[in-house]
């Protein structure tokens, strides 16, 4: 409750600092639009707005579900093929030393304008800190529940199951939250560079005719999403892993 | 419960060395078969060592002859306490008790039930449900007992498991092991000369570099565990004190 009123008092103040500023320089709407201009945009433009705003959702949500899970099983690959940890460590780790907006183009180029270029953009962004997190969860078992397990006769394949991957579920949910948090990057920049439909689209777009408001409007749509996704994954893992 | 193997646990030709440096060389030990070993020491002396060579923990570690309840394979033979309580803190008290029966894959209910029972004896009857988290440093010492207790072996090695309670809690703990562990050949390893004094059929004092092992001549009289003031621990204390300073 206290948070609501705390978040509800931040809002309240952004948009009064952001009308001073409109009212005190004077600036065009069309450079910087103020709140009543992005509430008229939110009714006028309520269709568009969500039609696209549930493409967007959908490829971050579809990003950050294959993204998670291909990071998860990497790991544990790594994990129980102890060659694959040598030779795909260094390659993941090189991958993320390509910018994600130099491989937008080709994404789009070999994955078409569709969801599907924006989804796998999302995927490489996600699978990253999902898998090093996990992997580093999984390494870093307890050393005392390890030798209990030893001493009791667990095979390694119980001993991973009972207890590396429960020990290693935090750190999974860190890389998780990471991940949350930079999933719509991922569908933003693929629509960005070439889409036809989404968020972005719709930002390109209205950039192009000064419709400024509805940038303002998808923005903060973007916002929103991005913490309702990043809220609810924290909470959800406050929930199911408690130590 | 087990079946009461009276076989002699012993340990001959012990070595521990990295490089140049020897921690020790040809140790012999030989525990009191169904009574309390205390092994005493000072810190990086090589007692826990020791202890986790016996446990087959100790990779670094060799030994010439060790032979468990009479026999050379430790299969089934020997369960583990550690100074940390080692309870999972996903699971609960009971399911942390019961883990050992999962992780070989023989899980049944009737070794929830059994469970369940041995928290009982430890005290912790009304908190089988409860999560590691919510228990105090003793709480969560008493589930490892059960959790030894458990695994219902001959051999119990402890390496230290009551150095992390407070002094109160740690004689609580002690006349609880002392009472349940009755009949196991038990091997303490302990840097409390009183706690050897109180639990220990044979005290054992390791010191030196490489380290050797000498036998306390005069245990104190009495029934383990015995009273703190009670005849010859005093003279114990100080025998020990004197030994492990060399």
């Amino acid at each position: 409750m206290r948070n609501l009123i705390r978040v509800t008092l931040v809002l309240t103040g952004i948009i009064f600092l952001w009308q001073t500023i409109i009212w005190v320089s004077g600036v065009p709407d069309y450079i910087l639009p103020g709140p009543a201009d992005v509430l008229e945009a939110f009714e006028t433009h309520y269709d568009t707005l969500a039609k696209n705003s549930m493409i967007t959702f959908a490829e971050i949500v579809a990003g950050l579900t294959i993204g998670t899970m291909l990071g998860a099983i990497s790991a544990l690959i790594m994990i129980l093929w102890k060659p694959t940890e040598t030779w795909l460590m260094p390659v993941l780790v090189v991958s993320q030393a390509i910018p994600v907006f130099a491989l937008a183009p080709i994404l789009v180029l070999w994955l078409g304008y569709g969801v599907a270029s924006k989804v796998a953009m999302a995927v490489l962004i996600i699978f990253f800190p999902v898998t090093a997190a996990f992997h580093d969860g999984l390494k870093r078992t307890e050393k005392g529940w390890l030798d209990l397990a030893k001493v009791m006769g667990a095979s390694s394949r119980q001993t991973l199951i009972m207890i590396r991957l429960p020990a290693a579920l935090p750190a999974f949910g860190s890389g998780l939250r990471v991940a949350a948090a930079v999933a719509p990057i991922g569908a933003i920049v693929g629509e960005w560079v070439g889409s036809s439909a989404g968020l972005g689209y719709l930002m390109l777009h209205a950039n192009a005719r000064l419709q400024i408001e509805v940038m303002f409007a998808a923005l903060f749509i973007l916002a929103l999403f991005s913490c309702i996704l990043y809220f609810s994954i924290d909470a959800a893992l406050r929930h199911y892993i408690r130590w | 419960m087990s079946s009461l193997n009276l076989g002699e646990t012993y340990i001959k030709g012990a070595r521990l060395a990295f490089d140049e440096a020897v921690i020790f060389d040809d140790i012999d030990i030989r525990l009191v078969t169904g009574g309390w070993t205390c092994l005493l020491g000072q810190s990086g002396v090589g007692k826990s060592s020791l202890l986790r060579l016996i446990a087959g923990l100790e990779n670094e570690a060799t030994a010439s002859e060790l032979v468990f309840a009479g026999e050379s394979n430790p299969d089934g033979k020997i369960t583990y306490m550690a100074q940390q309580d080692l309870l999972m803190p996903w699971l609960t008290l009971a399911e942390n008790v019961s883990i050992g029966s999962r992780l070989r894959r023989n899980f049944s209910p009737e070794n929830l039930a059994l469970a369940h029972d041995l928290l009982e004896r430890v005290g912790l009857g009304k908190e089988t449900h409860f999560y590691p988290c919510a228990c105090s440093g003793g709480m969560r010492q008493r589930a490892a007992l059960a959790r030894t207790l458990f695994e219902d072996r001959q051999i119990v090695l402890m390496d230290e498991p009551f150095s992390s309670v407070d002094a109160i809690t740690r004689l609580g703990l002690q006349d609880l092991a002392a009472e349940i562990l009755s009949g196991k050949t038990v091997l303490l390893v302990t840097h409390d000369p009183q706690e050897a004094l109180r639990m220990g059929d044979q005290i054992l004092v390791m010191r030196g570099n490489p380290a050797q092992i000498e036998i306390l001549a005069n245990l104190p009289t009495g029934k383990r565990p015995r009273e703190l003031d009670g005849a010859g621990m005093a003279q114990g204390r100080a025998e020990i004190l004197e030994k492990i300073r060399g």
